[in-house]
């Protein structure tokens, strides 16, 4: 099917953000489809059942943390932010490519969005939370999360307004809160057209209360369209503040290797990059099984290729511009960091970083790679390790041999370390397949929007 | 005023054009009390069935500023009247440091007051509304486009306003039960 779109296709159905042929009714059935009666694939019922164990498995992990505490892990001192903190900033930053995608693209009037916007914001919720695990589990009683929070307490306590780690509380919680509205906003019209649509009886009313009465009235829509234009001029400009502030969570501590005013705009780069990375993920995939090449065309794949190469680049130069500092701030320990990061005992890392997020994504200038559906596939795939790999070598290289050579130490992760990570990634896709089965993974009434007019006139002349 | 039995009549076109064509079709006839029903926003259409503007933007505006005083003020009691606390020589009101929180805090309001205002100016949730009583009506989510002219409109009269509405080139007319 890819071949097709790829190799045949004449230069004009390739660039097209909607397949030839669409009419308003045949895009409403094709996703509402999907949903309400396809039967559920023996593909689906396979992912879901593996996602689902190493769900359990997570739930496990935890138990056992909850039982013995973190001591289970591999987190000692001088290395007291492991995989949890990895795993939060790696999950955090996934999610910024939806609010990118939502937001930022719609105030741009970028077009493309519109087909891979839904399961990208779905992607940032269950990307957000799977990084909220980490930092609650991490606390040292991790009963006692509302402890984060400004109330007056019979202790007579407040959190320290001073520090970056309330701010990310505050930024993190903000960032899931909005992004639910705009996910929930964005999908009622779609909502009311399964209430519409749904024969059975039951279905039809559960559509229906999230639907909320919603009847497509021309003031509503009007009132509608400036509430998604409010949100995206609100959510552009924190998720740019989200990931300033997990940056400022290593930036303002005065460890050699975080303590470094480049951070913020190379984490928020690197968030998107990571981002965009696993939409790619999800996207080819979905496509394949459930034959949306009209919707999510070659042309998103490749601008969204193109975005990845761009991000990619600027989180490059901040791997350049961090090496020139240590040198050029003639400060010895930053220089011994730099040093020990690509050429000590976890050289390896910092080399497979150099080459999973640098090298490889240069392949992203071919056009004969940002058309091939598998290489593009596999580039993700490679992003999103290269990624992952980022945050270790920037917590734990950083933390391991800092100012005194009688407090260095090593870390390695446990196997429960490793059992949470992949039980979030279990969490992460047991959500996004059932996202996918019960809610229209991508906006009916927007691509009703990209349908032509005419037979055969340009996309979009509505809306 | 006498409650008529019927909401009004509602007429069914297949395309945008023909929509916003009739639109402003009755309005130039005099009609006042006007919606449409479309599955997705037609630009213009809201200015045709006579809505002038909403005052969404200022709602917000409000909510931010106050998600903004009242962010500040969260961090201002604690660290300057309720629990001082000296670190490092720098002032108790160290407004720079409660930037993030005022930020964040300010875009929650503003965010939420987005949402629930838009929900409330539409009036939504709306458990029962009388157009539904059109099996027809459920196309309004698919591919067909109406206009509603409600009966509490002066001008209303369920003849002339029904062959009005079929003159303009409606494909169907439906009465709406209230």
């Amino acid at each position: 099917m890819e071949e097709r779109s790829s190799q045949s296709a004449p230069v004009e159905v390739e660039h097209a953000v909607i397949g030839p042929g669409h009419s308003y009714a045949s895009v409403t059935d094709k996703i509402s489809a999907i949903v309400l009666t396809q039967p559920t694939s023996k593909g689906w019922i396979f992912g879901f059942m593996i996602s689902f164990t190493l769900l359990m498995m997570m739930m496990g992990a935890i138990t056992y943390l909850l039982l013995e505490g973190t001591g289970i892990w591999g987190i000692n001192i001088p290395v007291g932010w492991g995989f949890a903190i990895i795993n939060f900033v790696w999950w955090i930053g996934i999610g910024h490519a939806g609010t990118l995608i939502s937001a930022i693209l719609l105030l741009l009037r970028q077009r493309w969005r519109t087909s891979i916007n839904r399961f990208a914001e779905a992607m940032t919720i269950f990307a957000v939370s799977c990084a909220g695990i980490f930092p609650l589990i991490h606390l040292g009683r991790p009963w006692l999360p509302y402890w984060l929070l400004p109330y007056p307490d019979t202790m007579g306590l407040w959190p320290q307004f001073r520090s970056p780690l309330v701010w990310d509380v505050f930024a993190v919680s903000t960032y899931a809160t909005v992004s639910l509205l705009f996910w929930f906003v964005g999908m009622i019209p779609d909502l009311a057209t399964l209430r519409d649509r749904a024969r059975h009886k039951i279905i039809k009313r559960l559509y229906g209360i999230f639907a909320m009465g919603w009847r497509g009235s021309a003031v509503h829509w009007y009132r509608y369209e400036m509430a998604s234009l409010l949100l995206a001029g609100l959510a552009t400009p924190l998720v740019v503040s989200v990931h300033t502030v997990v940056s400022f969570d290593f930036a303002v501590g005065i460890i050699p290797g975080w303590h470094t005013t480049i951070f913020p705009p190379y984490f928020v780069a690197g968030a998107i990059y990571s981002g965009f990375a696993m939409v790619m993920t999800l996207a080819i995939p979905i496509r394949t099984f459930y034959n949306l090449q009209d919707f999510i065309t070659m042309r998103h794949l490749e601008n969204m290729a193109k975005v990845m190469l761009a991000t990619g680049l600027i989180v490059a130069y901040g791997y350049m511009l961090e090496a020139f500092m240590a040198f050029y701030s003639g400060n010895s320990y930053d220089r011994f960091m730099i040093l020990n990061r690509y050429t000590g005992p976890y050289a390896l890392m910092g080399a497979a970083l150099i080459l999973c997020n640098v090298i490889i994504p240069q392949s992203l200038w071919l056009r004969r790679v940002r058309t091939s559906v598998p290489a593009l596939f596999a580039v993700s795939i490679i992003v999103n390790i290269g990624m992952w790999l980022e945050r270790f070598v920037i917590v734990v290289t950083s933390l391991h041999r800092d100012f005194l050579p009688s407090s260095w130490g090593m870390y390695y992760p446990t196997r429960w370390d490793i059992m949470t990570y992949v039980g979030t990634i279990g969490l992460f896709l047991t959500m996004f397949y059932l996202f996918i089965r019960f809610l229209p993974m991508i906006s009916i009434f927007e691509m009703r929007g990209l349908v032509p007019a005419k037979p055969g006139g340009k996309p979009g002349s509505w809306s | 005023m006498k409650k008529h039995p019927l909401y009004g009549l509602i007429a069914e076109f297949e395309s945008p054009e023909a929509l916003l064509e009739a639109a402003h079709g009755a309005r130039a006839g005099g009609y006042r009390r006007l919606d449409a029903f479309t599955p997705m926003p037609i630009e213009g259409l809201a200015e045709a069935v006579g809505f002038e503007k909403t005052r969404l933007p200022l709602a917000v505006l409000i909510g931010g500023i106050c998600g903004c005083i009242g962010g500040f003020l969260l961090q201002y009691y604690p660290s300057v009247m309720d629990y001082p606390l000296n670190i490092g020589g720098k002032p108790f009101n160290s407004w720079p440091a409660f930037v993030p929180v005022t930020f964040e805090m300010t875009i929650l309001a503003a965010a939420l007051t987005t949402v629930f205002g838009m929900l409330a100016m539409n009036g939504l949730p709306t458990p029962y509304h009388p157009v539904f009583n059109v099996p027809e009506f459920e196309l309004a989510s698919r591919n067909r486009f109406f206009l509603c002219i409600k009966a509490r409109d002066p001008q209303f009269d369920l003849e002339k306003t029904k062959q009005f509405l079929k003159d303009l080139k409606a494909r169907e007319v439906y009465e709406v039960e209230s």
